[in-house]
């Protein structure tokens, strides 16, 4: 638990490479957020060779839908989702669209940590639950696309200091399965 | 018979959806407190402190603890002796509900049709309301926010008598053990036992709105209560699901005569924000 990186977005492989399981990680930068909706309308782009409505090349995906924001605020509440959810479609945005990070709360499944390894993509574990307390990190959010989805749009977040674990790194190493890892 | 008008049932719902929203109950910010005292995995300790800093957050800038405001799931209690003046009690708890949900900024989180259409019914409307008749001209309106992360990781099992206590026991512990990380740890594990399938459900969520850590008050249940606790925080699943001593809070069970040939048990697992909320009328 000694190691705590700065990372700043977006993400080159040798950046990828650094964040091993374990590490804390202090997140500045542009990141998406993007739920099960969202993820399906991302998939469906790919699989009929349209371009997506953002760039995520060297970029993450945040597993959030926040709540709204009060007038003045910047956003509301915005903590991690369960993110085996979005195991069915992340090795597709890992292999088609560039990503290189998933942030998440939860383990993943066995095909997503192979398409990790073979696409260098890191997964990061947010406090489940400390949504307020994350919140704080969150400097600027926008709407980018499926404005429909509600809380279950793509937003554009700028943040800054976001407080992470490397729960699964792009070696396989995976926090969950051994939490004794340092 | 006394009457109790309908937006005066709008009204206690509406704020009843911003505090459960915002205020973490006194006996879950004691237990979590208790368990970062216990905890230790300094992993655990970094993230108890977090969700502590978190709920005290919450609860001064009036933000939602969790992002998650959840399904409403509401246990009404209400007198023989009350009619609701000006339309149903059905209405009334929904009609709060949006007006809450609404004006205190909480997420909407309720689809339409769940196969289909899935579109966002956009005030987090239908509330889930269960309605009990009691003795007396009171109306008790408990709400218990449920997220959908923690209520995914859900079982339910209907075992022949013969897997008895040892049965139930390695039941339970698995389904918090495969949880893992999931239901945001660490959890109140609510166990149903007994009665039908669609009744052990209804005991499991039930039991997880009796105050934090207060045991069964049947020494045989509340016994099997601290034996689940035991080998679940043995689990090493831990804060967050990354490893330590607190993966539940509390283990809470309710049961009910079955049929001679049924045990049916049940698990509903509670995340760490376990909020809920109660107004009497």
């Amino acid at each position: 638990m000694s190691k705590v990186l700065n990372i700043r977005m977006p993400l080159s492989d040798a950046a990828v490479e650094t964040m091993t399981a374990g590490t804390q990680v202090l997140l500045s930068g542009v990141i998406y957020t993007a739920r099960d909706a969202a993820h399906k309308r991302l998939c469906e782009l790919i699989a009929r060779g349209e371009k997506l409505p953002f760039d995520l090349n060297g970029g993450a995906l945040y597993f959030v839908g926040p709540s709204p924001a009060r007038p003045g605020r910047v956003i509301g509440s915005a903590g991690p989702t369960t993110s085996y959810r979005m195991d069915a479609y992340s090795p597709t945005l890992m292999e088609h669209a560039g990503l290189k990070a998933m942030i998440g709360k939860g383990n993943r499944s066995r095909a997503v940590v192979d398409a990790m390894i073979r696409y260098k993509c890191v997964y990061l574990a947010a406090a489940g639950g400390a949504a307020a307390l994350i919140a704080k990190c969150i400097t600027a959010c926008e709407v980018v696309c499926y404005e429909d989805l509600g809380p279950e749009a793509v937003h554009r977040l700028e943040v800054k200091d976001l407080p992470l674990i490397v729960a699964i790194d792009c070696h396989g190493r995976n926090l969950y399965e051994n939490p004794e890892i340092q | 018979m006394r009457i109790i008008q309908f937006n005066d049932i709008v009204n206690a719902v509406a704020t009843l959806c911003l505090k459960a929203a915002y205020d973490l109950p006194p006996d879950v910010m004691g237990g979590m407190k208790d368990a970062r005292a216990r905890e230790r995995s300094e992993r655990g300790c970094a993230f108890l402190d977090q969700c502590i800093e978190n709920a005290n957050i919450a609860a001064a800038e009036r933000m939602p603890i969790c992002q998650d405001t959840g399904f409403a799931v509401y246990f009404i209690e209400m007198g023989e002796d009350v009619r609701v003046g000006g339309g149903s009690i059905y209405d009334a708890v929904n009609a709060g509900t949006a007006r809450g949900y609404t004006e205190g900024y909480l997420r909407k989180s309720i689809v339409t049709d769940p196969l289909f259409k899935r579109r966002n019914t956009g005030d987090n409307t239908p509330a889930v309301i269960h309605l009990e008749l009691v003795p007396g001209d009171r109306l008790s309106i408990l709400l218990a926010p449920k997220g959908g992360g923690s209520e995914n990781m859900s079982a339910l099992k209907m075992f022949p008598p013969s897997a008895g206590r040892e049965g139930v026991v390695e039941f339970v512990v698995d389904a918090v053990t495969r949880a893992g990380g999931n239901p945001c740890p660490p959890t109140i594990v609510g166990v149903g036992i007994g009665g039908t399938f669609e009744k052990v459900a209804y005991l499991a969520k039930k039991a997880l709105l009796r105050p934090l850590g207060q045991p069964h008050p049947e020494e045989l249940y509340a016994a099997l209560e601290r034996e689940l606790l035991e080998k679940i925080n043995a689990s090493n699943v831990g804060p967050q699901g990354l490893g330590g001593d607190t993966t539940a809070l509390a283990v809470h069970i309710e049961y009910f005569p079955c049929h001679i040939a049924s045990l049916p048990v049940a698990v509903n697992l509670n995340c760490h924000a376990a909020r809920h909320d109660r107004v009497v009328l």
